[in-house]
């Protein structure tokens, strides 16, 4: 493993002044493109980008406009982390030298559609780095439940009523199984804290083998917010531990933020309108599941 | 400015002068987005203090570094609001935006 002290550390003050994604279509107060513009901020300009169908490719590439300032492509659904594997080895053997190949994609089409190409490139451990920014459904299609929707959202596919408290399953432990494959570097991120998801970018870029961040990014169109909280929506989830900030590296993993008391998750959910909703008896499933899996992390993840 | 700029996008006259894939040139921008507008933001420039948290948040990345000021590339501004909800000093308003 390399020696994480020796990595120059970037913030708002030092990182480039180049914008990589400038222009795109995106709502107003996405959630996604801030996590997509600051993590190319980072990488910087010797950048490959792939990006299989999903908001950030829809709203980026609308042909003659091409919002990305890097070298980006659309990939196939299922196949982003194939395309970025095929990328990173094949700018390898014509000789480049000093670049870094990043695989953008959305909860949907990571968790679910490019689930198996993200396995078998995190097995063969390529130089890619694969971005995850979740947003809890499939966003671009018109909200549809993705297999990282947590209980209690309602979406088109889930709608709910009488019967239904709309999506009736919790959120997959996606860091878990990706840290499982015993990955070089995992970590989990929000928007809400952008100075952290700053410096795991950081680290990733810096990493040899395959890298790995689920980055939560809200979006004011498919949660019922109002644009401007976009960023704030996104760390009161944080703040309320319905996500948690982690990383994994080394075999080990470690909870990098590990508030004593939680914020009202009833406040949190109540703001937005996917989760309105909500009886009394659901949100109370969502904090004992919260619970529980705090529980679990704080017992094996905490340095002794 | 270091943001790309809106450039005329001339219409190909021969097959040849088509992309060979779905991609074009990269930051290459036909058209803008300040259309979108409801609001925009208006900077008080005593009350900021450079603190840049808008530069990093703006989803659009439109706010820039401008001599030790901010500015905003009102091209491409949405009219979020996430600046100016996220500034420590509120030194940025959202105004209407009028014809």
């Amino acid at each position: 493993m390399n020696n994480m002290l020796a990595i120059p550390k970037v913030n708002v003050k030092n990182m480039t002044d180049k914008e990589f994604f400038y222009g795109h279509k995106a709502c107003a107060g996405c959630g996604g493109s801030i996590a997509v513009r600051l993590a190319l901020k980072v990488l910087g300009e010797r950048t490959f980008a792939a990006l299989p169908a999903g908001c950030m490719s829809a709203v980026g590439f609308i042909y003659p406009q091409m919002a990305f300032n890097i070298n980006a492509l659309i990939t196939t659904f299922p196949g982003a982390a194939s395309m970025g594997s095929g990328i990173a080895v094949g700018a390898k053997a014509i000789g480049l030298k000093d670049f870094k190949t990043v695989v953008i994609a959305g909860d949907g089409g990571t968790a679910d559609i490019g689930f198996q190409a993200l396995s078998g490139m995190i097995d063969r451990n390529d130089d890619v780095l694969y971005i995850c920014y979740d947003n809890e459904a499939y966003m671009n299609t018109g909200i549809q439940k993705s297999g990282l929707t947590p209980y209690g959202t309602k979406t088109t596919t889930t709608p709910t009523g009488k019967n239904l408290p709309g999506s009736v399953t919790h959120k997959k432990n996606l860091f878990e199984i990706i840290a499982a494959h015993d990955i070089a570097y995992a970590a989990t991120a929000s928007i809400g804290y952008p100075q952290d998801f700053i410096n795991k970018v950081n680290k990733a870029k810096h990493t040899k083998g395959t890298s790995f961040i689920h980055v939560y990014a809200s979006c004011p169109t498919g949660w019922g917010t109002p644009t401007e909280t976009s960023v704030d929506i996104a760390k009161e989830a944080v703040d309320c531990g319905l996500i948690f900030l982690a990383e994994y590296e080394n075999g080990e993993y470690k909870l990098n933020r590990n508030p004593k008391n939680f914020k009202s998750v009833n406040d949190y959910l109540a703001k937005q309108g996917r989760f309105k909703h909500m009886s009394d008896r659901d949100i109370e499933i969502v904090s004992s599941n919260r619970d529980k899996k705090w529980e679990r992390m704080r017992k094996h993840w905490l340095q002794k | 400015m270091n943001q790309p700029k809106k450039q005329e996008f001339k219409t190909p006259k021969h097959i040849d002068d088509y992309p060979t894939g779905p991609q074009y040139t990269a930051g290459f921008l036909p058209e803008t987005n300040a259309g979108w507008r409801t609001v925009r933001p208006l900077v008080d420039h005593e009350a900021c203090v450079f603190c840049l948290r808008c530069y990093m948040l703006c989803p659009d990345g439109t706010i820039f570094k401008d001599n030790g000021k901010i500015n905003i590339d009102m091209d491409y501004c949405k009219g979020c609001g996430v600046c100016a909800f996220e500034c420590p000093k509120d030194a940025i308003t959202m105004i209407k935006e009028e014809l």
